[in-house]
Formats: C-alpha cells, sequence, structure tokens
C-alpha cells in the first residue's frame, strides 16, 4: 500500500492552507453552535486532549524517544522533536520557574492561526486552545498530570504566543510495570 | 521461520487483540465402525481422548469436528452431547477430527491478563532499581517476546526461537497500531481493535519479518 511506505519518509506533504482553514472552519463553526467564548475554548481543550492521548502513541512510535528524566527534559523534548515533528516549528524554551516545575514555550510563528485576525466580540476566545489540551492529553498518557494555558497571544495584541506549562504531578494509577 | 501469534494487551491488563498465525499439525481425522476403540471423556468443556492412543491421535487430543462438522464445546453441532452420539451404533461409520485443543477466546483473555501480571513480577523482582518488565519467555519450542510502550500497551510476539528480528517486528507492530488503530476515530482507546486495515497491514509485516528472518537484526 502506498501509505504504507510513506510512513518511513514521514513527510506526506500536504497544503499547510487547507490545514489553516480546516482549523478556522472548525473554530467558526464552534462559536456558531455555542455562541459562547468560554464554552468553545472548553471544546477546544476537550478536542485537543482527545488528539493527545492517541498522537502521544505515534510520537513515541515514531521518534523512539525513551522516557524522560525530569521536567527540563520533557521540555525540550516537546519544543524540539514534538513540534518539529508535527507543526514544523520549533518554540523556544524559557522562564523557567525556581522550582523548575514551570517553562514557557515561545511560538514565533503559529501555522494554526495564518491570515486569521480576531473581531472585536471573541476577545476572549483562545483561538488556539486546541493545542494546550494536546500537550495536556499527551502528556497524561505519560503518567504527567500538567496544567497548560496561553500566557500571551498574537491575535490579542501580544508580540508573541506563549504557552504557560505547569507540571502538577505523577500519575500513580496504572503506572507501566517497570516505572519506580 | 515461523512467527506464531500476536497479543495486544492494553493498560489495564486486558487482551484487545489477538492473531494466529500457526495452523496446528497435530491432528488427524479417521473413520471410525461401532464400537469406538477410543475411551473419550469430558475435561473442561471439552470432550477428550483418555485412553487408545494411536495412528496419530494421542491422549488428551480433544474431538474438534465429527464427520466434517466442528463441535461446540461438548455437544455436536445440532446439540447433541458427543459422548451420548458416539455411543449410538445408528451413527456409524463415522469420521471424526481429532487434534490438540485450540485455546478459546476467553482461556487467551485469561492468559493475557495473568501475563500482565507475570510481567509486573518481573520488575519487582529485580535486584537493581528500575528494571524493566519480562522481556522475553523461553520455552523449547517457541520464544515470547513482549514490548511494553511508555504508555501501558504491551505488544506480545510469539515466535520460534531461531527467529530473529522481532524486536524491529514489535516496533513495526507499534507504528502500526499507532496508525490504523489510533488514526481510526470510531476506535475508542482500550477497547478490542477491530480495525480491518489494522489486520492488513499486521498480517503484511508478519509475512515480511518471517522472510526476512534469518537475515534481520537480531533479536
Amino acid at each position: 500500500m502506498s501509505r504504507q511506505s510513506n510512513r518511513t519518509t514521514d513527510s506526506k506533504k500536504m497544503n499547510s492552507e487547507l490545514f489553516t482553514l480546516t482549523y478556522g472552519a472548525l473554530v467558526t463553526q464552534l462559536c456558531k453552535d455555542y455562541e459562547n467564548d468560554e464554552e468553545v475554548n472548553k471544546q477546544l481543550d476537550k478536542m485537543g486532549y482527545n488528539i493527545g492521548v492517541r498522537l502521544i502513541e505515534d510520537f513515541l512510535a515514531r521518534s523512539s524517544i525513551g522516557r524522560c528524566q525530569d521536567f527540563r527534559e520533557t521540555a525540550d523534548v516537546i519544543a524540539k522533536v514534538a513540534f518539529k515533528m508535527y507543526l514544523g516549528i520549533t518554540p523556544s524554551v524559557t522562564n523557567w520557574s525556581p522550582a523548575g516545575d514551570e517553562f514557557s514555550l515561545i511560538l514565533e510563528n503559529n501555522p494554526l492561526v495564518d491570515f486569521v485576525e480576531l473581531p472585536d466580540n471573541h476577545s476572549t476566545l483562545i483561538y488556539s486552545n486546541l493545542l494546550c489540551g494536546v500537550l495536556r492529553g499527551a502528556l497524561e498518557m505519560v503518567q504527567m498530570a500538567v496544567d497548560v494555558r496561553f500566557a500571551q497571544d498574537t491575535l490579542r495584541g501580544d508580540n508573541v504566543t506563549e504557552i504557560r506549562m505547569k507540571f502538577i504531578k505523577r500519575i500513580e494509577e496504572n503506572l507501566p510495570a517497570g516505572d519506580d | 521461520m515461523v512467527i506464531f501469534s500476536v497479543y495486544v494487551v492494553n493498560k489495564a491488563g486486558g487482551l484487545i487483540y489477538q492473531y494466529d498465525n500457526y495452523v496446528p499439525r497435530a491432528e488427524a481425522e479417521k473413520t471410525f465402525s461401532y464400537p469406538l476403540d477410543l475411551v473419550l471423556k469430558h475435561h473442561d468443556e471439552k470432550v477428550v481422548v483418555s485412553f487408545g492412543q494411536r495412528d496419530g491421535i494421542r491422549v488428551g487430543h480433544a474431538v474438534l469436528s465429527i464427520n466434517g462438522v466442528d463441535v461446540i464445546g461438548k455437544n455436536t453441532a445440532d446439540g447433541k452431547d458427543t459422548l451420548e452420539y458416539l455411543k449410538d451404533a445408528a451413527n456409524y461409520p463415522v469420521s471424526i477430527r481429532f487434534g490438540r485443543a485450540r485455546l478459546s477466546s476467553n482461556e487467551k483473555l485469561m492468559l493475557a491478563s495473568m501475563f500482565h501480571s507475570l510481567f509486573a513480577i518481573g520488575s519487582q523482582l529485580s535486584p537493581e532499581v528500575g528494571s524493566s518488565g519480562i522481556e522475553m519467555l523461553e520455552t523449547d519450542v517457541f520464544k515470547l517476546h513482549c514490548f511494553q510502550t511508555l504508555t501501558g500497551i504491551k505488544f506480545i510476539v510469539l515466535a520460534d526461537p531461531r527467529q530473529s528480528g522481532i524486536d524491529a517486528l514489535l516496533r513495526k507492530i507499534y507504528e502500526i497500531y499507532s496508525d490504523f488503530a489510533l488514526k481510526n476515530p470510531f476506535y475508542s482507546l482500550e477497547m478490542p481493535i477491530r480495525c480491518e486495515l489494522f489486520d492488513q497491514n499486521l498480517k503484511s509485516s508478519l509475512e515480511i519479518a518471517e522472510k526476512a528472518g534469518n537475515f534481520g537484526a537480531g533479536s
């Protein structure tokens, strides 16, 4: 099957504009359906979560990355490998908290928001909230509970897009055997 | 070089996929006339030979089919008790197929969750900290290889002891799972995998692994 042989080269070229349009259609339809920015943000996060729990296996299968030893390593893997693999961008990791449990990902450009402008009546909409859900879902499957939120958003007037990730705890239930 | 079976076990220890790639070789079909010179008995919901070993029919073999029709547990396909059927002279001559009883799907489920617990014991018994669970189980007839992902899913392959390249095969099965099972939006996580594309791709990667057998990377 031609799909199978594409997998090892790992770059099925797709028009990124179709991706931007698809995401935009999704968000606008959610806005029409729910008519409430908070509700749309929640739905985007839920959808992102469902994507994240599946995407993590694809990521692990393709990248053969082993278990990260600490949160710093996790941050590096997310920024340098995961974002590169799926969105083609490499955000920078900055603003570590003193305890080492919180950091920021600074995205210079966000492929989801090419050509997008937020109108005034949607000032509280977090357009790219899907990404927060994806990160949360993916990390939950490798036994890390994290809180992910947008600290800055170019769509709402800031200079850069900043995602803040905070480590909450290790999930001890259903640990795979062999992990301490 | 043969790969016998593939099992996929979810985080909770439940079997979500199973595929058998072997044909049991020890089967014998013979025509009998009344009275039957084998002694049969009930055992574990099946009818097995308890005495009278001959011609490839061994003690412990189960009745697989009568006159070409598979038996269901202790009863014939018509619902009659097999032992009663075979005591009746009017039903002879009869052609019975004997063979090693295959595992039922319930038995496989039980064995998979038992393996899931043993896997955990493997890491607990370890003298060193941070050991993995059971990676390989060897008998004189087959080798069982197990790969656990970071998310807790186990891929188990039973193969010929001389088969090499199983590590690569396990990684390939992980990729096939992440593609054809997970990317199917109608497949729910942790549930039994019933995806055609997953089956097809798994079978073809097993064929490739069997052919590459001797030349593949050491397992």
